[in-house]
């Protein structure tokens, strides 16, 4: 049976549908509309104004090369010009093979790459550090809230690095609903008021952060790097089978079988959620320590690290706050924390507690 | 809860209830696909338990909704007429039916109160009760809901015209608040169904505990705290006795829609983690009643014709128009001609049917009577209806509600200009 004609060009034939609409299309009838679309999207939200220097987020994976990809092609017609900052977790096995695909990405796209690692910036932390510091309590070990947090500072001193005045990620329309689902199945308030717009336009000193690929869903991403043939690094992370999002990302795809509109319904129901004033998160101050943007004294970054260092890992996760407050080992200034030898504890409660 | 509301106006109760209550059983025999003797033995069933209840019941099928009057889709400001009149037609009925007369004794008119119940639920009399349902009416439902194409719509459906016609009930009747038993359990599943249908906008009143949207006739849950199994073991520890009726998705596999889905998860992932319900059910009361941008101090905007919210698509938001724009670009021939004139400027190559509630001139609207009722819809509303290939098969009040508020919405542009710009004299001219 012969395939059906591209539904725009009319003239190649169709090779792929497209997920949402059903429609037949050729490859690069494809790649031009989904270009198209986050063109619009960044046009729309005026999210990167002219002259803007944008630091993009790359792990070496599919969306982060997708994004990369799509704003070179579009950074003439938005006047902006991109930096590549890549994040070392240090988690081993890993990181390593998705550093070397976003150098070789860096080397054929010819874009500055600067990498920073969470050895340097966070005092010899290491995620395998951070595991092994957290397991065995017989309670889920939470790496990838330290992860997310820490790689947010990672982003942000990168791109204060390479001198970028935006920072962009590629989270796509998937990752936003898995996002409000655990959100709202998790109860996290704060969260839930402070997530849904198209990123935030930067409190206090940090960097104004967007996600142009929002609104793409996840299988368009695939395929767009498909029919690019973009080299990217599809593993998935070491971690990643404890996280709580793996429930939300199966409920995902249980409900995109059910009605493939999902993903953009539960996008649209984020965007309006009304949640009352005293859930939402106080206005942003800054870090005592760091001077980061902050909602408490500390910003979550430092109050994480406080809590690795004094071997109580779980101080600053979840509603508790028994010791937060406690004055702990002096740790200076960054710098001075690079020297300290990780990790360092010096006198602390023999059993962590919680 | 009818137990609970039995217990509640007893003589011998520490807080007495204040009202007099109904209890209302829609009978869905026909959207469940049940054959007419099935149907006559639930209602036998129902019928007897009913008795031993003592309140007013009310049966009604749910076929009735093929004679609704159009009414019942507007928000009516005022109490319901009559409530004197029923609440005497109420104490008559019971020293007919020879039980102590305990409304008797209080002079309240006021509040009259009605418990409706799911199919699966307790069940409710019907004391005023409706003719059966002709043939061709029993007809056009089956063939209303044989005509959506997924369970989910069907289900969405299903309530949509289940609220209607209990609402009617209410409002024909006297009774100015409609109490329904959803437990913590369902009410936290709910809330994951609507968020997952696109219904985030009006979390707060489908799973709060009022829900004046109706305008006369509020909905309250006041059996939100308790949890299912605390249903079940009260229910099993003081014997009150339940009726089993298929429901529309009972016996259906657990992919087939995304209330199955939904709440096959919750439960899954409550007995991973127990405290799921409720930590969703405490977020639901967080959610407030108002518009995320709180604008809420000007007039109401339009309503949804089906479920009755205040329509939550907006041209500046990204998801709804970057849908529709979706759509247009990868469309060169549109498939209905666009009958709304583009009024947003973030989509400058023009408007997809979809898009806004801008006014377009009333030839065009007129030859696509499905776009006007879409336009008139929220995103729920209208995620559910691409699964309604024709809109022919739905009750005649909801068609012809809209085109009586697209042929308003016409007429008021038309004088737009003439109107000194007061904000009173516009609402009473809108539905």
């Amino acid at each position: 049976m012969p395939a059906p004609q591209c539904a725009s060009c009319h003239k190649g034939r169709a090779a792929l549908r497209r997920p949402r609409s059903g429609q037949a299309l050729c490859g690069t009838c494809f790649c031009a509309a989904f270009e198209a679309e986050v063109l619009h999207t960044v046009v729309a939200g005026r999210l990167l104004p002219p002259g803007a220097v944008v630091a993009v987020g790359a792990s070496g994976g599919k969306d982060s090369t997708v994004l990369a990809h799509v704003l070179r092609e579009l950074a003439p017609r938005l006047g902006i010009s991109l930096r590549l900052v890549a994040v070392d977790e240090g988690i081993g096995g890993y990181r390593d093979a998705a550093l070397a695909a976003v150098r070789r990405q860096a080397a054929r796209w010819e874009l500055p790459l600067t990498v920073v690692a969470y050895a340097d910036l966070f005092g010899g932390w290491t995620m395998d550090a951070v595991a092994r510091s957290t397991a065995g309590s017989g309670r889920s070990r939470s790496c990838c809230t330290f992860c997310g947090v820490l790689r947010r500072r990672a982003l942000e001193e990168g791109a204060r690095l390479v001198g970028a005045t935006h920072v962009v990620t590629g989270h796509n329309a998937d990752d936003m609903a898995e996002t409000v689902l655990m959100n709202f199945l998790r109860g996290d308030a704060g969260r839930l008021a402070r997530g849904g717009g198209l990123g935030s336009p930067g409190e206090g000193g940090a960097l104004p952060r967007c996600r142009p690929l929002q609104l793409a869903s996840q299988k368009e991403v695939v395929l767009y790097a498909h029919f690019r043939r973009l080299d990217y690094f599809s593993e998935e992370c070491v971690y990643a089978p404890e996280a709580f999002r793996g429930h939300a990302r199966h409920l995902l795809k249980l409900l995109e079988a059910a009605r493939p509109s999902a993903v953009l319904d539960l996008v649209h129901s984020a965007e309006r959620l009304a949640l009352a004033p005293a859930a939402r998160p106080p206005p942003a101050g800054a870090c005592s320590r760091c001077g980061a943007l902050a909602s408490r004294a500390l910003c979550q970054a430092c109050a994480l690290l406080d809590g690795l260092d004094r071997g109580r890992p779980r101080l600053a996760i979840g509603q508790g706050r028994r010791g937060r407050d406690e004055v702990g080992p002096a740790t200076g200034t960054s710098q001075e924390r690079e020297q300290v030898q990780p990790p360092a504890r010096e006198a602390v409660p023999a059993v962590p507690t919680f | 809860m009818i137990w609970q509301v039995l217990e509640g106006l007893s003589r011998d109760s520490a807080k007495r209830l204040r009202f007099v209550p109904g209890v209302v059983y829609v009978d869905e025999g026909a959207a469940c696909g049940q054959s007419p003797e099935d149907r006559a033995k639930t209602l036998a069933e129902m019928k007897l338990i009913l008795q031993t209840v003592g309140f007013p019941w009310h049966i009604v099928a749910l076929e009735e909704v093929f004679g609704l009057p159009p009414s019942v889709l507007r928000h009516l400001a005022q109490e319901p007429s009559g409530t004197k009149g029923a609440y005497k037609a109420a104490v008559d009925s019971f020293l007919q039916q020879q039980h102590a007369p305990a409304p008797g004794e209080e002079q309240l008119s006021q509040p009259g109160s009605q418990d409706p119940q799911g199919p699966a639920g307790l069940p409710t009399a019907a004391q005023t009760e409706a003719q059966a349902p002709t043939a061709a009416q029993t007809e056009a439902l089956s063939r209303l809901f044989d005509s959506v194409k997924t369970l989910t719509a069907k289900e969405e459906l299903l309530q949509t015209l289940r609220t209607h016609l209990i609402l009617h009930v209410a409002r024909t009747h006297g009774y100015s608040k409609v109490m329904t038993g959803d437990s913590c359990t369902r009410l936290a599943i709910k809330l994951m169904t609507s968020l997952a249908l696109g219904r985030g906008a009006f979390l707060a009143w489908d799973t709060g505990f009022s829900d004046e949207r109706h305008g006369d006739v509020v909905v309250v849950r006041p059996m939100r705290d308790h949890t299912l199994k605390e249903v079940a073991f009260y229910n099993r520890l003081f014997a009150v006795p339940s009726v089993f009726t298929p429901a529309i998705d009972t016996k259906a596999p657990e992919k087939a829609s995304i209330h199955r889905l939904m709440e096959a998860f919750m439960l899954r992932l409550q007995a991973q983690f127990p405290s799921t319900v409720s930590t969703v059910y405490r977020t639901s009361e967080k959610l407030v009643k108002a518009p995320r941008d709180g604008n809420s101090g000007g007039p109401p905007g339009p309503r949804c014709l089906l479920c009755m919210c205040a329509l939550d698509i907006d041209t500046a938001d990204s998801a709804t128009a970057f849908g529709a724009q979706t759509s247009h670009l990868s469309q060169m021939q549109p498939p209905t001609p666009p009958a709304e004139a583009p009024t947003t400027p973030c989509c400058s190559a023009g408007v997809g049917r979809a898009q806004g509630c801008c006014r377009g001139a009333g030839p065009c609207r007129r030859e696509d009577p499905r776009a006007s009722v879409i336009e008139q819809l929220c995103y729920g509303c209208r995620v559910n209806m691409k699964d309604l290939p024709s809109l022919d098969p739905l009750p005649p009040y909801i068609l012809t509600e809209a085109q009586l508020r697209s042929q308003r919405a016409s007429v008021l542009q038309e004088i737009q200009e003439y109107l000194i710009d007061s904000d009173d004299e516009v609402q009473t001219g809108e539905s």
